[in-house]
């Protein structure tokens, strides 16, 4: 057999590249069962010519260990003559170890958890309220916020219902669609900016306990200027869409009304 | 018991009250048994099947078919017919498309209607209380019944 010609990339350096990083390995199915195993994916890794290399983190924890013991000499006969002695007793000091189970599907915190929006739900439709102090009005969807809640605005000029965060799951989505591409909402409306403002000194005596039981509660709830001046803006912009859709005037009117279940009207068999 | 005008016969029109094709209108091509008949609307999307004549309405409507017509034959009959021009200008197939549109009504929709209405209503009102005063006393008595729940 003739040699083949070997290009071997002379003095190339192993130089760290830019591009994102390809897995070796993937999942074939949801359950994360792993095309190639432990073994074979050590092979395809040439995992092992890698040596391993003490890192430093661990000689400082190691350090860090041995600063934790204060060695004592005893006294008596055949017993050792010195004791570690732990300078501060841990929390706890476990017969066993703990087996260290491998989390495949590790539980995901809150903040991470996949917020999911109904497909009819989209920035721009017109939402009947179902709960709340502004129930029965129909409101127009600004967005999603990260929370997984809606933002939406009555518009305040049209029913009274402000810049307001409202579950998915009060609420009705019609198919009356307004057309907000043009509608600028200002960047600070999120989820920290409707979040509820409670007083410090409250809290403070909720968290210690020793501040006056007959205090009074803090005073009736303010309109902040912010909030005049966004739900100001947002209105203004948001007329001009309604002026501007095809139904302009019955669309006012429409908002400004509240829906309600008439006599022989069945929720389940209607489209709204 | 209604007028006997409307047989199960070959070349009937046949309204489908339900069932996948529920909705359309097809000819009775053939019959199969008392209780069973052969079907076929080419020109309304109905397949050539045996049907159950518990799930056909009888149209007043009849296409000179000869029996056991294969699906061409019904086609050009139907259409030399123009029986879908016919069909929906029916009362039966008006009140049908009208139930169909009142039910796709989005919310919006009914607000509009009802506006239209109420709009509509306070016209005739105004008329009417306009020609009342113009009227004779007599005439001009509302109804007791009605002055009574008006209080």
């Amino acid at each position: 057999m003739a040699p083949k010609a070997q290009k071997k990339p002379q003095g190339k350096q192993m130089a760290k590249s830019s591009a994102p990083h390809k897995p070796k390995n993937s999942a074939i199915n949801a359950s994360r069962l792993m095309k190639y195993s432990r073994a074979r994916i050590f092979q395809r890794k040439a995992a092992y010519k890698v040596k391993k290399v003490k890192t430093p983190a661990k000689k400082s924890a190691e350090k860090a260990a041995a600063a934790a013991f204060v060695v004592k000499k005893i006294g008596g006969d055949k017993n050792g003559g010195e004791r570690k002695v732990y300078k501060k007793t841990p929390k706890s000091l476990p017969t066993q170890v703990a087996s260290r189970k491998v989390q495949l599907r590790p539980k995901k915190t809150f903040k991470k958890h996949v917020r999911r929006i109904r497909s009819n739900l989209a920035p721009g439709a017109v939402l009947i309220l179902l709960a709340g102090r502004h129930k029965g009005k129909r409101v127009v969807l600004l967005k999603q916020l990260e929370s997984g809640l809606l933002l939406v605005t009555g518009p305040r000029k049209l029913n009274g219902c402000p810049l307001r965060r409202v579950s998915q799951r009060y609420v009705i989505g019609t198919k009356t669609r307004i057309d907000i591409s043009k509608v600028a909402l200002p960047e600070r409306l999120n989820d920290a900016y409707f979040r509820r403002q409670r007083s410090a000194k409250k809290s403070a005596a909720s968290a210690g306990g020793s501040a006056d039981i007959f205090a009074k509660s803090d005073a009736a709830y303010a309109v902040s200027a912010e909030r005049r001046e966004d739900q100001a803006a947002v209105d203004k912009a948001l007329m001009g869409a309604i002026k501007a859709s095809g139904d302009g005037p019955m669309l006012r009117s429409y908002l400004r009304s509240l829906f309600s279940i008439k006599s022989g009207q069945r929720p389940h068999a209607m489209v709204f | 018991m209604g007028k006997l005008d409307k047989f199960v016969q070959v070349g009937r029109v046949a309204f489908i009250a339900n069932g996948a094709d529920s909705g359309k209108v097809c000819a009775i091509a053939e019959i199969v048994d008392q209780n069973r008949v052969l079907i076929d609307g080419p020109c309304t999307g109905v397949r050539r099947q045996v049907c159950d004549m518990k799930r056909l309405h009888l149209t007043g409507f009849h296409l000179p078919l000869p029996h056991s017509s294969r699906t061409a034959v019904v086609r050009r009959k139907w259409l030399a017919a123009k029986l879908d021009e016919r069909w929906t200008g029916t009362s039966w197939a008006k009140k049908l498309e009208a139930r169909r549109l009142r039910a796709s009504m989005t919310d919006f929709d009914r607000f509009k209607c009802a506006r239209a209405k109420q709009i509509r209503n306070r016209i005739v009102s105004v008329a009417m209380g306009s020609l009342r005063k113009t009227s004779s006393p007599k005439l001009r008595k509302p109804n007791k019944k009605r002055h009574l729940r008006k209080a």
